[in-house]
This record gives C-alpha cells, structure tokens and sequence, in this order.
C-alpha cells in the first residue's frame, strides 16, 4: 500500500534511467519509516489488554505492520496503547509515563472505556476517557474491539503519521513541549490545570433551595 | 542412561517441529494449489498445523453471524425512497440497556398532540455501548440489530460518537446479508403471523 | 422463643452452647443465627475449634438504610464439605464497631479491610486497617445508601430520562466541572499536598531482618510498581528487601477498582448479567453460570435440561482456556519468552471460535439467562467441539507437557519454591488449584454440587508439596478432567427446548438472601445476593476468589528471592478484574 506512493513523486525521469534512480520526498520517506516501526508499550489495563495480547500472538500478528517487540520502559517505545478502564488511583502514573515516553509518541485510545468511559462511566473511581489528561489520536470502537478492529485502528493511526510534514511536528519546534501536570489524589481526583475552576466552584455561596427539589443529584458534602 | 539436559533438548525438540512444520505445510499447500478459500479455513479449525497466521486486512476471518457490534436500526425503503424504520417507539430497549446508552424521543402528532408510534429523534451513545445485545433480543418488532461492522476508528471523539437515527439506519437487505439464517427465520415468522390474521 | 421455630441440625450444637444469647434470623426466606458484637468472638472460636468450621468463605456487610443498622454476614464451611453456617451481626450506622476475627481466621484480613473501605465499619483489633481498594484520603465510604456518586442520575435503573423525551449528550456535561468528580464543600486546591504512601512504608519500615550482619546493611523498599511486564495487570507490590531476600511484602490494590456493586445496586436483575462477565474476563461463561444459579435459587426454578448440558460444556472449555493461558504466562514470567505462551494461545483461539459462533462475542458471551440460555448450540457447532475434544486439546496437552515438564530450568526454578502448607492454605481462606495443590481436595463441583455436576464422571485433582512446580502440574491434570467431562457431555447431549417459556426482562425475584458459589478456573466464585422484592437487588456482592488467595502471597513470599516473588505471582493466577470488581 505504501511502496507505489513512496516512489511517486511527480517528477520525470528519463527512461533509460527508470531502473536505476528513484526520487521521493524527504517527508514521505521519514513518516514512511516512522509509520512502519511503531514500537508500542506494554501496558494493558483490563480486558481489552487480553485481546492486545491475542493480536501479539500467532494468529493475527502485530510484527507484521511493524510493531516488532512490546517495550515495558517507556523510553523506548513509540506508542501506548491505552487498553481498558482508565481509574481515578491509576491516571497520575499513566501520565508520568506519558511524560517519560521520548518523541515522536503516539497514542491509541482501545475499547470503550479508554475512549469515553465505557460501561463504567457512572462509577466514582472511573475517569471518563483518558482524553482528559492525555492528548489521544486515534479511538477504537468495541467492548472489546475484536483484534482486526485493533489492527484496522493500528493502520488508521500509520495513515495519519503519513499525513505529517517535518516543518509543522511538534518536536522540532522551538521550545520543548510542556509535561502534562501529574494529578493528585486528595478527597477526589484534583486536576492542576483546573484549580480556578474547583476553587470557584467549591466556594460559590449555598443558595436556598424549596423541599421538592432536593431529590436532584450533583454535589455531596 | 540420564543425560544432563535431557529435559531441555527434549522441549528444544518440540520447538524444531514446530518451526519445520510452518515451512513443510506451506510448500504442501503451494504444490497442491490449494484456494486461498480452502486455507484460511484449515488454519482457523482444529487440522492446523504449521502456519497458523490470517493476515489482515488482505484475508479476513468473517465475523459469525451471531457476532454482536454496535446497534443498528432496520428500515425498508419506500416507493418515494425514503425510510420507514421499524422502530415504534416503544422504549423496551432503552429500558433494558444495562449502560442506559439508548436515548429516545418518541414522535407527536402536529394536529392533536397525542403520540404516535414512530420515534422522532433516536441517540445512541457508542462509548458507553457495551456491544451485549440485550437491545436487539428484547425489540417485539425486529426493530434494532446487531452489526458487525467493527471498522469505525476515528481520529476524535466527543458529539461525534453519539450516533442520531440518521446514522443508525441501515436498509433491510444489509440484515438480510449479514444474518441469514436470523433474518429467514423472522420472515417466516412475520408470514405466518399475517397468514393467521 | 427460639425453640418453637426448627433450628436446623448444623445449629443446634451452638445453640446448647450459647442458649440465650444468639438467636435465628426470622425473616421469610434468610438463613443463618444473630449474634451480638460482644459475643461474635466466643462464637465464632467455638464454631471452629469444637465443630470444625475452619473454613471462613465471605464476610461481607449489607447497609439497611432507612434503618439504622448495618448488618456483617459470615459463612463458614468445612473443609471436608457439608453444608454452610451464616452468622450475622448488627450494629448501628453512627460508630459502627465490631471485633475482628483475623486471629481466628487468617483469610478474613483484606475483606475486613474491605467493608472498612467501603462502609465505614471499624473492625477491633485488625492488625492493619487501612483503606484498600480506593486510597487514603478519600472522601466518604461509597457503598452507603445515601452516598451518591459524581455523575448520579437516579437511583435505579431505568433512568426516565431515557425515554419517552430523551436527548443524547455526554454524560458528563451534567456535572459542574464536566468530569467525574465532586469535592466537599469549602475545599481549597490551592497549595494542595495530597497524603502519598506514608502509611504503608511505615508499616514496612517496623519490621526488620533477623540475619545477624556483620556489616551494616540498610533495608530497602522497592516497588513492584502498577505498570510492569509481569504482574498480570495493574497490581502492586511493595516489598521490604534485606539484599535480595525479602523480608516483608505489602501488595496493593484498587487500581481497576470499576465499582461492580455499586452499579449493580442500581442495575436490575437481568441488567447484571453483561458486567458479570468483565469480573474475571478469561472465564465469562463461568462467572455467569454463578450468577444465574444464585437467582435461580432465589426464583426457585430450574433449567432446561439441555440447557444444563450446554452450561456444564461452555464452562468446561472456558477452564479449559483459561488454564492453558496461565500456563503460557507462567513460563512467560520464568523468562521464556512468549513461545509457550504463543503455543497456549493457538487452543485458546479455537476455543474462542466456539464460543463467538455459540454467543456473539470471543470473551463477554452474556449467555447465560435465568432458566436456561440464549440460544441452542447447532450441529456445526458441536462437530467443531467434538473435534477439538477428540482430535486436538489432547494431543497439545501432551505436549506441553513433554515440552516444558522435565525441562531442567523449570524444575530448579519452581520446585521447593513458595511452599503452603494445607493447614496455612485452609486458614488463608485460599481456594481453586492453590489449594489442591497443597493436598486439600476441595472441589465445589463434587462438595456441593450444581447442575448435573453430580451425574458426571470426574476426579478430583490434588497434589502434595504445595510448591510452584505443583500449581503448574495440577492444571494440566485438571485440563485433562475436563477433557473427560466435555467427552461425555458432548455424547450425551439430550434434545428439547433450551429455555423454559419466554425471557422476561423485568424478572420479579421474591425477598430474601443467598449465597451461590460455582468452581472457577481460580477458584470459588460466590454472589452474594439479597432481594426486598423489588426488580434490583438491595445487595450484591461478588466473593473473588482471586482476591482472597492474595492472603497467602505475604507467607509465601517471605525468605525468597526477589526474581521468586514473579514466580509466585504467576502460580497463584490473578486476574485483576476480579481481584479489584
């Protein structure tokens, strides 16, 4: 799928010459190698980990696209795939591992839970979708997803990595990107980015409400 | 006689016939011309030997027909082309959902004001959908099915991912292809019953 | 009083004893004595030196919100098998306090932990009561009836706002800071310092090494941290180390903790089954079988008859499955890497091939319904199981066996490592093929038997040494009777309907309480339920054996190397889905 756009260039070549110059661009030949050597982290959750591991092993295999070893250290892998319910107790190590990943990193948020919750999204120690810490770029669909509907979200994910160009990547920008403030676990998860917000929301006055509608939900104290 | 390392050479063994045996079935089956059909068949029962690979997305192990995805509604196609869906309305699975992913609005007459047995706006919300199926056992009129379309990765999330009932509509022929047996046996169920009234 | 109401035979030597200060539980359809807090002590002492209940299965709490008492429930059994003894407590919802039993029965320490965690109750005396499943600082106890979670809707399933005028929007666009979250009032985040693990490392720190040392050495604390290659999942251990020796371990849970119980309160009956099969989500068909007898029982109606043949022949190769994969992933952690796994994974796959043509889906099957099951088992599917029976499992068991069980490396790494004892395995509460292998032959399916369990052929398996090298030998004997049950399932599958009457989905289960325990693949498996008629349950509670056999890790572990702690974890077999519901 890859081989006749990487050699298409547009440019003409003479034909006596056909056999022996190819021309290509410098992008598609850099996402062409990144897209095709994806190493992911060994980091599966819950059920959907075991479905991960099915698509590792001999019947649908990961190697062939590329994904060659599973590294449990994140320093030497390229993309986590975030696979079953993300908790409340487990999201400050997930992104302290986000942190530690080097780039060019990737991540593929797996089954229903990662994406948005999942069945367990009305639950108090659940985070709905691990989107709301880490920024995500491909979703899968499924409870779990089949290992073709991981494989089908691991070629999405290459198709997207063949799209980008060297100028406009985000590590090879000026300044380094930010880490992502780690969350702390006090009477409820506390988020750093969202002090105003709690602050404000904590301290509003408590107005007065009639008899019928305390049976409404919300805060608790 | 007690050779030290009897044990490992004896595991080692076991690893070389597997290792042969990729190379010998797959000469086997190269010099036989074996369809490709007839070999993803052998390779996904229990004659496997050798290679035991399916290799997606070239070749594909097609779901079972029983295989449960995100719901989809069933509508059949009028004279003037649009869509009748078969969904009244009634609510059951919406109550039967065990994430409550299932949000209707059922649909008022403009004159009276009174309700009518179609469903005017119809959510589902496929990040808390479970894929259980208890939507499409419970629906008492073949309404909402199962798909086994699981090719639906997208690049963000959010009002994307609930799905309003344009999106949800698929026609009756893509039941018909998908489950078989499940659809002939409802059809003649449905003949039945309008042979008896 | 007591004695115009039959007390059942198990009861009365208590009864000789105690007289007047316990009595029977006189509600329709609940079983069991109430003792008070102050006696609960004497009790249960005499309960297991004198009458030989040395085997404690559950303890768990039920909150009685509008009244004001909450209520402590043991089941004790004999580990010869036999029928079960309830004791309950009650005690008040303000300062709730009750003695603990750890001292009797070792086992009962992370559920006492437990309740403390998610009701409030103070056990007396607990060697280390500290939260376990959420984390410390953690605002409220949250399986009380009055505390409500983030994103509370309505109390119970089906929400109104579903239908007839529903709108689709994201859930958490109701909740003020659009996440799942909500703070006590007057809460200031600015210059927040959370509490981090001070409260463990202390408790490690207490306890030092007895090697006399010439030199002097410091002891460590090392994490076996939530995200590492071996621990089959998101799971923690934290361990005191004196060079490479281990002298204490601490493990930690919560980390999946996805609040079952809490969202079964609000679920109804039938609306249960699905999130049963994520408990221990190898073995699905398994936990649903325990769920669908305890509400049968409860119902008081029984199965089809073929339906209870295809229940024996889905749980059958789902242990099956699920043994095979333990055994890939524990030579996994012995550092073989992956090929055995690779070879166990291939009669996984077929398995699972059966089990999407059967239900729909390769591991959440949500097959079982209360009176039978969804749909018939055809001919194609039974010529694939009878070839796999018949043709394949067999001989790949065979070799693995020749392939990995005179292997040098994996004798000298697994033999005389992580030794418990029968009388340690009995009072650690420990169940399943831990402790078979230390020579205890209790097996649910011939103890108290469920289906037609009782019309089948099968041994038991037990092996004698109690050591890593056992747990991997007895699953493959046990792979081995199943192989023998599923032969004679599959030949003498009768025909007939596989449900009796129609499914309703609103199912009116009458008042009561009960408790159904089925074999797993890791052990007993028990659901706790308790009913006041209406279409969800007042309680419910999962009994997992994962959980619970996570007790004898710290003994186990205690004077071996750190690389033997991995070893040991992979043959006590968790699965954090259940360890944490």
């Amino acid at each position: 799928m890859v081989g006749n756009d990487l050699n298409n260039h547009g440019v003409d070549i003479p034909p006596e010459l056909k056999n022996q110059v190819a021309v290509t661009s410098l992008d598609k030949i850099y996402n062409w190698s990144r897209s095709n050597s994806l190493w992911p982290m060994m980091f599966g959750l819950a059920c959907c980990a075991i479905e991960m591991i099915c698509t590792a092993a001999s019947r649908y295999d990961l190697s062939r696209f590329g994904m060659e070893v599973m590294r449990p250290s994140p320093r030497q892998a390229d993309v986590m795939i975030v696979s079953g319910t993300v908790t409340k107790k487990m999201i400050p190590q997930i992104v302290r591992l986000y942190n530690q990943m080097s780039e060019p990193k990737y991540v593929i948020a797996m089954g229903a839970c990662a994406s948005g919750g999942g069945p367990f999204k009305e639950g108090y120690n659940v985070v709905p979708g691990v989107d709301k810490f880490l920024p995500v770029d491909v979703y899968i669909a499924g409870c779990p997803p089949t290992p073709q509907g991981l494989l089908h979200g691991l070629i999405t994910l290459q198709k997207k990595i063949e799209q980008e160009s060297i100028p406009n990547t985000r590590w090879y920008m000026k300044d380094p990107v930010p880490a992502i403030p780690v969350p702390l676990l006090g009477p409820d998860l506390f988020d750093p980015r969202k002090t105003d917000l709690i602050y404000a929301e904590t301290h509003r006055p408590i107005e007065v409400v009639e008899e019928d509608k305390l049976e409404e939900g919300g805060q608790n104290d | 006689m007690k050779i030290i390392g009897k044990g490992i050479i004896k595991g080692l063994s076991v690893t070389l016939n597997h290792f042969f045996m990729t190379y010998i079935d797959d000469i086997k089956t190269r010099l036989q011309q074996v369809p490709r059909k007839d070999v993803t068949r052998i390779r996904s029962s229990a004659e496997a030997t050798g290679l035991f690979t399916i290799q997606y997305p070239e070749i594909q192990i097609a779901p079972s027909e029983e295989y449960r995805m995100i719901p989809f509604l069933v509508y059949e196609l009028t004279e003037t082309n649009e869509r009748k869906y078969r969904c009244t309305a009634c609510g059951i699975c919406s109550k039967v959902c065990p994430t409550q992913c299932i949000w209707i609005t059922r649909k008022k007459d403009e004159v009276t004001g009174k309700p009518v047995p179609q469903s005017e706006e119809f959510y589902i919300d496929i990040d808390k959908c479970m894929n259980c199926g208890s939507c499409a056992e419970f629906c008492p009129f073949d309404a909402i099915k199962m798909d086994h379309d699981f090719e639906i990765s997208t690049y963000e999330r959010g009002e994307t991912r609930i799905y309003s009932k344009e999106k949800l509509g698929k026609p009756l022929d893509y039941y018909a292809k998908i489950r078989p047996v499940n659809f002939k046996l409802e059809e003649d169920e449905r003949k039945f019953k309008a042979g008896v009234n | 009083m007591t004695d115009q109401i039959s007390i059942p035979s198990e009861y009365s030597a208590i009864f000789d004893e105690f007289k007047e200060k316990i009595q029977l539980d006189t509600r329709e359809k609940y079983f069991g004595i109430v003792v008070s807090a102050d006696d609960l002590f004497a009790v249960l002492q005499f309960v297991r030196n004198q009458m030989q209940y040395d085997f404690l299965s559950s303890i768990t709490a039920v909150d009685d919100f509008p009244e004001d008492k909450f209520e402590i429930i043991y089941h004790v059994y004999k580990s010869i098998g036999g029928p079960e003894i309830e004791i309950k407590v009650f005690t008040l919802r303000e300062e709730p306090h009750v003695p603990s039993c750890v001292h009797l029965y070792p086992g009962a320490e992370f559920q006492e932990r437990e309740i403390f965690d998610l009701y409030g109750v103070t056990f007396d005396n607990h060697p280390d009561l500290r939260r376990i499943l959420m984390w410390e600082g953690f605002d409220g106890h949250p399986l009380r009836k009055d505390w409500k979670e983030p994103q509370f809707e309505e109390m119970v399933k089906p929400f109104k706002s579903r239908w007839p005028e529903g709108k689709g929007v994201l859930t958490e666009s109701v909740n003020p800071y659009n996440d799942n979250v909500q703070y006590p009032a007057q809460f200031d985040p600015r210059g927040f310092e959370p509490e981090t693990d001070q409260a463990i490392y202390k408790e490690l720190q207490k306890i030092t090494s007895d090697k006399p040392n010439s030199i002097n050495t410091d002891q460590l604390i090392v994490n076996f941290g939530p995200q590492h290659p071996s621990t089959h999942g998101v799971f923690r251990m934290v361990a005191a180390l004196d060079g490479e020796t281990i002298v204490d371990l601490k493990p930690v849970m919560g980390y999946l903790h996805r609040n079952h119980e809490k969202i079964g309160e609000r679920n109804t009956y039938l609306q249960i089954m699905p999130y049963t099969d994520r408990l221990d989500y190898l073995s699905s068909m398994n936990n649903n079988f325990g769920y669908a007898i305890t509400v049968e029982r409860m119902m008081e109606i029984q199965p089809a008859i073929r339906a209870e043949y295809i229940r024996v022949m889905m749980a059958e190769f789902t242990r099956i499955a699920s043994h095979i994969w333990s055994i890939g992933f524990l030579l996994n952690d012995l550092g073989a890497y992956f090929t055995p796994a690779l070879y166990a994974m291939e009669e996984r796959e077929l398995i699972l091939d059966i089990f999407e043509a059967v239900s729909g889906s390769r591991m959440m099957c949500n097959f079982f319904r209360f009176g039978g099951v969804v749909r018939d088992v055809n001919e194609v599917i039974l010529k694939k199981a009878h070839d796999l029976v018949y043709n394949r499992i067999a001989r790949k068991t065979d070799e693995m066996d020749r392939y990995l069980t005179d292997n040098e490396i994996v004798r000298s790494r697994c033999e005389g490592i992580g030794v418990l004892t029968s009388d340690q395995a009995i009072a650690y509460s420990v169940t399943g093929p831990l402790l078979r292998s230390s020579g205890v032959p209790y097996d649910i399916r011939r103890a108290d038997p469920y289906g037609i369990y009782d019309q089948l052929e099968f041994d038991v398996c037990t092996r004698q040494h109690g050591d890593v090298y056992d747990r991997y030998l007895i699953r493959l004997d046990e792979i081995r009777q199943s192989l023998r049950i599923l032969k004679q399932v599959i030949t003498k599958m009768p025909d007939g309907p596989v449900m009796n009457g129609k499914v309703q989905y609103n199912t009116r289960v009458p008042a009561g309480e009960m408790y159904g325990r089925v074999e797993g693949p890791r052990g007993e498996l028990g659901f706790y339920v308790v009913s006041d008629g209406k279409p969800n349950p007042k309680r419910y509670h999962v009994r997992a054996p994962s959980f619970i056999n996570l007790t004898s890790l710290a003994a186990m572990c205690k004077g071996s190397k750190i690389a033997d702690a991995v070893t040991i974890l992979g043959s006590v077999d968790i699965v954090l889905g259940e360890v944490d519901r």
